[in-house]
């Protein structure tokens, strides 16, 4: 069977939640398609409903109504197990939090979907190591969580995403708890993944570096995409406060 | 589509059905290591088993043993052993609700990479039997001890039976285990059906 051309396709996605007596409306449908071996950025505001988004097309949590498609495979379809499975094998998760197991050291994290993909111990800490390497974190495989810097501890979880080959990454503010330099580092790492594994990305963020490595740029407000740009249209300046010529 | 060096290969399409790997034996690594490594919480939750048990083995003992026992005091040190497994319940029931709950986003996690409902609840049961086994009998012990000194020093001319030991020893480390479990029950089932992002969203 030939893959899809669009690992991911939303359709009219809406998702309300009720805070107390009021609703508010995440998302209010929203439609978007992903080709395989894109780099997809989701930009918005807070409260635009960029993370229900990245929610709904991981899988994390239902929409109210509409679909998503991964690999032309409806969601709503699957039960648990399947569900499970998918992010088991398809889907690789970064977070804002990093969210690494604080009990386990850096390589039986890395090692942990392998577990259950059914993976040997051997097999699956050959693989863990490997994909330290690739991140650039072989010598601290020994290492917990708490003796790792953010930085690392993002590369770490990097490193986890792609323990079972996916075809997707998921990554929710991956710079969002980094300094910019190591932020910029990240940044580089996913685009290298993304250009030379043909891993399709897709990253929520507020993060204007990730700009500059994105294929496509999905901006989102009030729960609606705003607009959709190629990277080849925007013009980019990042810089420090600008004042207005003649002032000081 | 581009060579990489290996890390991800050219990912084609892939199945969607298919089984998620959860021997037991990784299980009870899993968690044991948890246990291993959360050892001083574990100890505090262990304690009150241990506690609990260790007071209603001590009266039980007495119940079986002690010779010329008034049914007054019978009923009374019944009732004494009723309520203390009664506390022991609740108070172990606080405590493994608390370890669910730090435990959430942890959860959220491991179903993220591809962890089945049924392997939270696994993980959390094995947790429980294992504590509740060996803080039970570790109660035992200590209540049997005390009671047996007790006795001795108080009753002498009783009779050491050791089958009454023995279901003393059954019915401690029964109660002891069935609390832990019923303890755990409820937090690990919410924490299994927990939609992944929920979890994850608790600021824990």
């Amino acid at each position: 069977m030939a893959a899809t051309e669009y690992i991911v396709r939303t359709k009219e996605v809406r998702k309300e939640f009720k805070m107390g007596t009021e609703t508010m409306k995440a998302l209010n449908g929203v439609s978007v398609d992903v080709k395989r071996g894109e780099y997809i950025s989701i930009m918005g505001p807070s409260g635009s409903g960029k993370s229900t988004l990245f929610n709904a097309i991981g899988g994390l949590d239902k929409p109210d109504s509409g679909s998503v498609f991964i690999n032309d495979v409806d969601m709503a379809q699957l039960d648990a197990n399947e569900l499970a499975f998918l992010r088991c094998h398809t889907i690789g998760y970064i977070f804002q939090t990093f969210n690494l197991i604080t009990v386990m050291t850096a390589l039986e994290n890395v090692r942990l979907p392998t577990i259950f993909a059914g993976m040997s111990a051997e097999e699956g800490e050959l693989r863990a190591m490997k994909l330290l390497d690739v991140v650039g974190l072989g010598h601290r495989y020994n290492h917990k969580p708490s003796e790792l810097s953010g930085g690392q501890q993002q590369r770490v979880a990097i490193a986890r995403s792609l323990a079972n080959n996916p075809s997707l990454i998921l990554a929710d503010e991956p710079t969002g708890n980094l300094d910019s330099k190591t932020g910029a580092e990240i940044i580089d790492l996913l685009r290298r993944l993304n250009k030379e594994e043909g891993v399709t990305v897709i990253s929520a963020t507020h993060d204007y570096k990730m700009l500059d490595v994105s294929d496509r740029i999905i901006w989102i407000r009030d729960g609606v995409v705003e607009k959709i740009e190629l990277r080849a249209d925007l013009s980019i300046q990042l810089g420090g406060m600008q004042t207005p010529a003649g002032a000081h | 589509m581009p060579e990489g060096n290996g890390a991800a290969s050219a990912p084609a399409e892939k199945p969607v059905h298919g089984k998620i790997f959860m021997p037991f034996r990784v299980v009870v690594t899993i968690a044991l290591n948890g246990l291993k490594i959360r050892f001083w919480r574990s100890m505090v939750t262990a304690s009150g088993i241990f506690l609990s048990i260790a007071f209603f083995s001590y009266v039980l003992t007495n119940l079986m043993l002690a010779p010329n026992m008034t049914m007054d005091e019978r009923h009374r040190q019944t009732f004494l052993a009723m309520i203390s497994v009664v506390v022991a319940g609740v108070g172990i029931t606080n405590s493994m609700l608390m370890s669910v709950t730090e435990r959430f986003r942890e959860i959220g996690t491991m179903k993220c990479l591809g962890a089945p409902d049924s392997f939270v609840v696994k993980l959390f049961f094995v947790e429980a039997a294992f504590m509740g086994l060996v803080s039970s009998t570790a109660g035992f012990a200590l209540g049997l001890a005390a009671a047996l000194v007790l006795l001795a020093v108080g009753a002498p001319g009783v009779e050491f039976s050791l089958p009454r030991i023995f279901t003393v020893l059954v019915w401690s480390v029964s109660v002891g285990v069935f609390i832990t479990f019923g303890a755990a029950y409820f937090p690990a089932q919410q924490a299994a059906k927990m939609p992944a992002a929920s979890a994850l969203r608790t600021d824990i």
